[in-house]
Parts: structure tokens; C-alpha cells; sequence
């Protein structure tokens, strides 16, 4: 029929109506021959068609995309029942084919695409997500059995564990923690002093910055960087350690995971967490401070006083106790996260993603909870 | 002691994940002092009959029994104080990775027992040295070759001096010699230790050095094809696929690229 100009070609000869005679010359790397493979398919697809051969004296070499295209030859020939004559090809591309055939396509091992109705998706994951939630509660009971254990004093749990993550995530992340909420304690007071400008009311910013830290930004900047820090980091721990089944030798060995490898975790953000808060409160109310003495000239003195008078002890310690609830919700989420983990490198990054995820959202949403309880119960 | 008690039998066990059954209606029982071996071709379910004997994942149906008791039908302290019998080597070798060698040794042991840390220390440096890692009490794992970290995981699985020792695959990821080696250590140490052994692999190196006992376990029919020794199963058998295993495919005549992955 026709040929296309190029080193490597391709030609479909008829020799006797329907006896069909593929004529390959040239190096088969190249992309000429490819470009003419629609002209067998088109010769193929034509009505009367009864044989399919090759020659490739000429042919100088070939690869897999070659071989490819003479295997689509071959599954056309078959599913119109023309006769597929292998005989003219090279030697290697006649044995890659019959490897390619020796083990028929398994049907179902495609994985299917399901397509669903949107009820039945919507029911599919109402399920899945209720038996995550149940999930979370076995999760948070089995935690605060395991506290109950560690009251009375028999749980298998080492205080050496415990330190070692408290300075893990303690002392070693002062220097965030700090530059966090310098910063947060610098804008509070700039945004605030911007407004407060305008009625000559800029002595209040010290008020601002220490109700608003002590309160709020304090412990839920803390919060937030320790999910970020400490929860994405238990949760690849644990995931790791399901990964290399040293979880199950724990188990086999009758220890609980739970007990020797969460608890720790768990007691060791509650103890620190008090710590950092106020450590951020202190930075944080520096920050405005900064800003208020080189900008808005208020001196030292009565920036202090101001800030000492805002802050009730209360307050503090709303802050404090709120601090060691989001150390709880950090260390659950990071450990829940990684003790769910799946077997592989892929599943270990998704609990990390999930860890924080879940430790954020808790975080806030609590926060939330926390204020209207404050003001229902007029703290 | 009697070398001919049963020491572990398994009752009609049924394995499943949710719905889809892994394998049925396994029978099987584990002589005191034997090495036992479950073997099969990949993703036959061994691994998984592992799990089920340690307690890792709970049967469909069906029971283990150790000394005649059952460990499925109890709870969980029953579980726990069965599985104190148990040392387990695990296919990763599954060494806690953030604690030395000595440390892995000796958590099972402060666990269980109120020795003084001299004495803790001394029977460290005797279960290593068993497994000649004698020197390496402070290596991490992560400091130690594939087959080091085998001989550590078998120390660590040998701290409480267990009556039966598991192998998931102790032969993985090592080259021939040091995995002859392993198992030579296997042989020595059930000979001097009394242990029982239960070993899934599917070396065939392995299997005929130190199986007294097996059971050959079938993906396609979901149950267990065949049971005996394997050299006299070799002999005897005249199960075409049993043997095709056996022999690596020869016996089947089928050319090795035909036979499925």
C-alpha cells in the first residue's frame, strides 16, 4: 500500500486478497516504523482479511516498544480470528512473545474500577468513620486504663523512657517555642496598639497582650508547635516500630505496647507542658513589651505594672491547665496515629500527615469548647 | 520427659482476614523437641499460621494448644502467661531500635524477673556470647549486619529460656552461608536448650537440614497439602505439586518460565 520515507520502514504488502504480508526493514528503535503501525492496524481491521505475516531480513534492530506493538498485532489477530504467522520476526521477539503469552491474563487480577452510587458511598463512609470513632475510644480508654495502672503503680513502664522524651521535647524546643511566641507577642501588641491609637487608649496594649497570652495564645501556639514538633514525631516513631514488627515482639513478649511505649509519651507532655506555657507567656508578653516601649512610648514601669494587673491567677492558670489538655491531645494524636499505622514507608507518612492533622483540629476545636465554659461559667 | 509428648497442636484452625479465609482447617501436631517446619510458596499463609501460634491475631475457628491447654479459649493473662514459653524470632529480626543490644536482651528479663542488675548483666553476656556476639552488648541494632541482627533477635528470643522457639523465616535477606550457619545454631541450640522448634521458610536448604517434621501449606486449596518429613515426603509423596516444591520445579518437567510466580 503505501510506505513511509525513512530509514526504518514499514510496508503492508496484500499478496492474495486477504493474506497479509508486513515488511519491516530498517532499525525498529526508530520512531519511522512506529509512526506507520496505524497502516497494519487499519489493514487488519479491513474486511477479509485471513493471515497476518512478517519479514524482517532487513530489520537491524528492535526493543521492547517494538515488541509491543507486534504483541497488539497479535491480540488483534486473535480477537478477529485472523491467523497470526510469527515465523518472519526475529528470533528474541518470537521467544519475548510466547513468554509474554506462556501465562494467560489472570481476569481478576485488574482491580475492578467499583463505581458506586452516591448512597452507598455516603453509607460507606458514614461506617468508616464511625468505626474510627470507636477506634479513638478503645484507643483513649486503653490510655486511661494504663494511667490508672501507673497511679497504682504497676505498669510496665520506664520513668527513663518518660525523661528522655521529656527533654526531647521540653528543653529542646525552648528556642521555637520562644521565637514563636516573641513573635506572636509582637504582633498582638502592634495590631492592637494600631487600633487602641486612635481613642488614645495605647497604655492598653499591655492589658491586650497579657490577656490575650495568658488566656489563649500561649498555650495554643505551644500546642500547635509541639503537634507539628513532637506528635508528627511520635506518630513516625510508633509507625516505624509497626513497620519493623518490633511492636509485635513487645506483644509477644507480653508487654503493652500501650503501657511501655505510649504512656511514656503521654506523662512526659503533661509534665512539660506547664512548663513551656508559661515559658511562652513570659516570651510572648516580652514581645509586647518590645513593641510598646520602642514604638509607643509607654516606659518600662508602667508597661509592667499594667501587665502584672491584667493577669489574674485565674487566667494563668486557666491557661496553664488548658496548655496540659492540648499536651494530652498532642501526645494521643501522635501515638493513636502511629500505633493505626499500616506496613509501609507510605502508611508511616500518612499517620505522621494524619497525627498532626488530628492533633491541630483537637487543639482548636477544644479551644473552642474551653471558651464557651469559660463564659458560661464566667471565669 | 517424654521425647514423644505432644508439645504444641494445632486444632482445625481456620485463618481469615474479615471475610476472606487465608486457610482452613489446619491439623496439626508439634512433638517435644522436634523441629517443625511450615513451608509453603509465598503467600501460602506460614507467616500468618505464625501469627496465629503467638497470638498476634486471633483464629476464625478452631484452637492452639500448648501442653494440652488451650491458648485461644482463655483470656488475656492466660495468654500472657503461655506466651512466657514462647521466644520469637521475627522475619525483620524486629530488634527495638532505639535500645543496644543488651538492653533488647534484658527488657523481657526486667519484665519478668527481679534478678540484680549484675546477674541481668552477666546473662546478657551469656545469650550473646550463645549466639557469638560476644563484645557487641552496646551496638545498636541499626550498627549491625543483616545477620547480626538475626543472631541479636535470636539472643533477645532466647532470654527467658522458652520451651518453644518461632522462626518467621530466619533464612531471609542472608546470603547461603551465614544462612547455614543460622540454622546450624538452630540444630545446636534445640539439642542443648531441649527447645522446640517451629520454623516457617520455604529454603529448601534449610528445610532438609533441620526439619524433623512439616506441613506443606497450599494457596490454591486454602488447606494444608501434606504433612511428614520432607526428605521422606520427597520419597514417598506422590503429590505432583508437593514435589514440584520439593524439587524446585524439576520434578514437574514444566520449564521454570512456565510455572507460576
Amino acid at each position: 500500500m503505501t510506505a513511509t520515507p525513512s530509514s526504518a520502514s514499514l510496508v503492508v504488502d496484500q499478496e492474495s486478497p486477504g493474506v497479509l504480508l508486513v515488511r519491516l526493514s530498517g532499525n525498529g528503535r526508530e520512531q519511522g516504523i512506529r509512526a506507520s503501525e496505524m497502516l497494519v492496524q487499519a489493514a487488519l481491521s479491513a474486511p477479509g482479511a485471513k493471515s497476518l505475516s512478517f519479514e524482517s531480513a532487513n530489520l537491524s534492530g528492535w526493543d521492547s516498544r517494538f515488541v509491543a506493538f507486534i504483541r497488539s498485532c497479535s491480540e488483534l489477530c486473535r480477537s478477529r480470528q485472523i491467523e497470526f504467522r510469527d515465523g518472519g520476526l526475529p528470533e528474541g521477539v518470537r521467544r519475548l512473545l510466547r513468554l509474554a503469552e506462556a501465562v494467560p491474563e489472570k481476569k481478576d487480577a485488574h482491580h475492578a474500577a467499583v463505581k458506586s452510587r452516591l448512597l452507598q458511598t455516603m453509607g460507606e463512609h458514614a461506617l468508616k468513620g464511625w468505626a474510627g470513632a470507636l477506634e479513638m475510644f478503645t484507643f483513649l480508654g486503653e490510655n486511661l486504663a494504663a494511667l490508672g495502672k501507673l497511679f497504682r503503680g504497676h505498669a510496665q513502664f520506664r520513668w527513663s523512657d518518660a525523661l528522655l522524651v521529656m527533654q526531647e521535647c521540653g528543653p529542646q524546643a525552648l528556642g521555637i517555642v520562644a521565637m514563636i511566641n516573641f513573635l506572636v507577642g509582637l504582633i498582638l501588641a502592634f495590631v492592637g496598639a494600631v487600633q487602641l491609637m486612635k481613642f488614645g487608649a495605647s497604655i492598653y496594649v499591655a492589658d491586650l497582650v497579657a490577656i490575650a497570652t495568658v488566656r489563649e495564645m500561649g498555650c495554643i501556639m505551644t500546642g500547635i508547635i509541639l503537634c507539628g514538633r513532637t506528635g508528627a514525631a511520635f506518630a513516625a516513631q510508633l509507625g516505624t516500630m509497626t513497620v519493623n514488627e518490633e511492636i509485635n515482639a513487645l506483644q509477644t513478649f507480653g508487654i503493652s505496647p500501650i503501657e511501655f511505649l505510649v504512656l511514656p509519651r503521654m506523662v512526659a507532655l503533661l509534665l512539660v507542658m506547664p512548663f513551656l506555657c508559661a515559658f511562652a507567656d513570659l516570651i510572648s508578653i516580652a514581645g509586647g513589651f518590645f513593641v510598646s516601649v520602642s514604638m509607643l512610648d509607654i516606659t518600662p514601669t508602667v508597661y509592667l505594672t499594667r501587665t502584672i494587673d491584667a493577669i489574674h491567677l485565674t487566667s494563668f492558670l486557666l491557661g496553664i491547665g488548658k496548655g496540659c489538655f492540648f499536651g494530652f491531645l498532642v501526645a494521643y494524636a501522635g501515638c493513636f496515629r502511629g500505633m493505626q499505622s499500616g506496613s509501609s514507608a507510605a502508611a508511616v507518612g500518612e499517620a505522621t500527615t494524619r497525627a498532626v492533622v488530628t492533633g491541630i483540629t483537637a487543639i482548636i476545636a477544644s479551644d473552642g469548647i474551653f471558651a464557651v465554659l469559660c463564659n458560661a461559667l464566667g471565669i | 520427659m517424654n521425647a514423644n509428648e505432644t508439645k504444641i497442636q494445632i486444632q482445625n484452625l481456620t485463618m481469615a482476614y474479615g471475610s476472606y479465609v487465608v486457610m482452613r482447617d489446619i491439623n496439626a501436631e508439634v512433638k517435644r523437641g522436634s523441629v517443625f517446619v511450615v513451608m509453603g510458596n509465598s503467600g501460602s499463609g506460614k507467616s500468618t499460621l505464625l501469627r496465629h501460634m503467638i497470638g498476634l491475631q486471633r483464629p476464625a475457628h478452631g484452637d492452639v494448644l500448648y501442653d494440652g491447654q488451650s491458648f485461644w479459649n482463655t483470656d488475656d493473662e492466660g495468654r500472657r502467661t503461655q506466651l512466657r514459653k514462647c521466644g520469637v524470632l521475627f522475619q525483620s529480626s524486629a530488634l527495638w531500635s532505639s535500645m543496644t543490644l543488651a538492653e533488647n536482651v534484658a527488657l523481657p528479663l526486667v519484665e519478668y524477673t527481679d534478678w540484680s542488675p549484675t546477674d541481668l548483666k552477666d546473662i546478657v553476656r551469656l545469650k550473646l556470647s550463645l549466639v557469638g556476639l560476644s563484645g557487641f552488648e552496646d551496638y545498636y541494632p541499626a550498627e549491625l549486619s543483616g545477620g547480626m541482627r538475626k543472631r541479636a533477635g535470636l539472643a533477645r528470643a532466647m532470654a527467658l529460656d522458652p520451651e518453644i522457639l518461632f522462626f518467621d523465616e530466619p533464612s531471609a535477606g542472608l546470603d547461603p552461608l551465614t544462612s547455614r550457619n543460622l540454622d546450624k545454631l538452630i540444630l545446636e541450640l534445640r539439642d542443648s536448650l531441649g527447645a522446640t522448634v517451629v520454623v516457617v521458610t520455604h529454603e529448601l536448604a534449610s528445610i532438609f537440614m533441620i526439619a524433623d517434621d512439616s506441613i506443606f501449606l497450599d494457596a490454591e486449596t486454602k488447606t494444608m497439602r501434606a504433612r511428614g518429613n520432607p526428605a521422606e515426603l520427597l520419597k514417598h509423596s506422590t503429590d505432583a505439586k508437593l514435589k514440584a516444591f520439593l524439587t524446585r520445579g524439576e520434578f514437574s518437567g514444566e520449564p521454570a518460565t512456565q510455572t507460576k510466580l
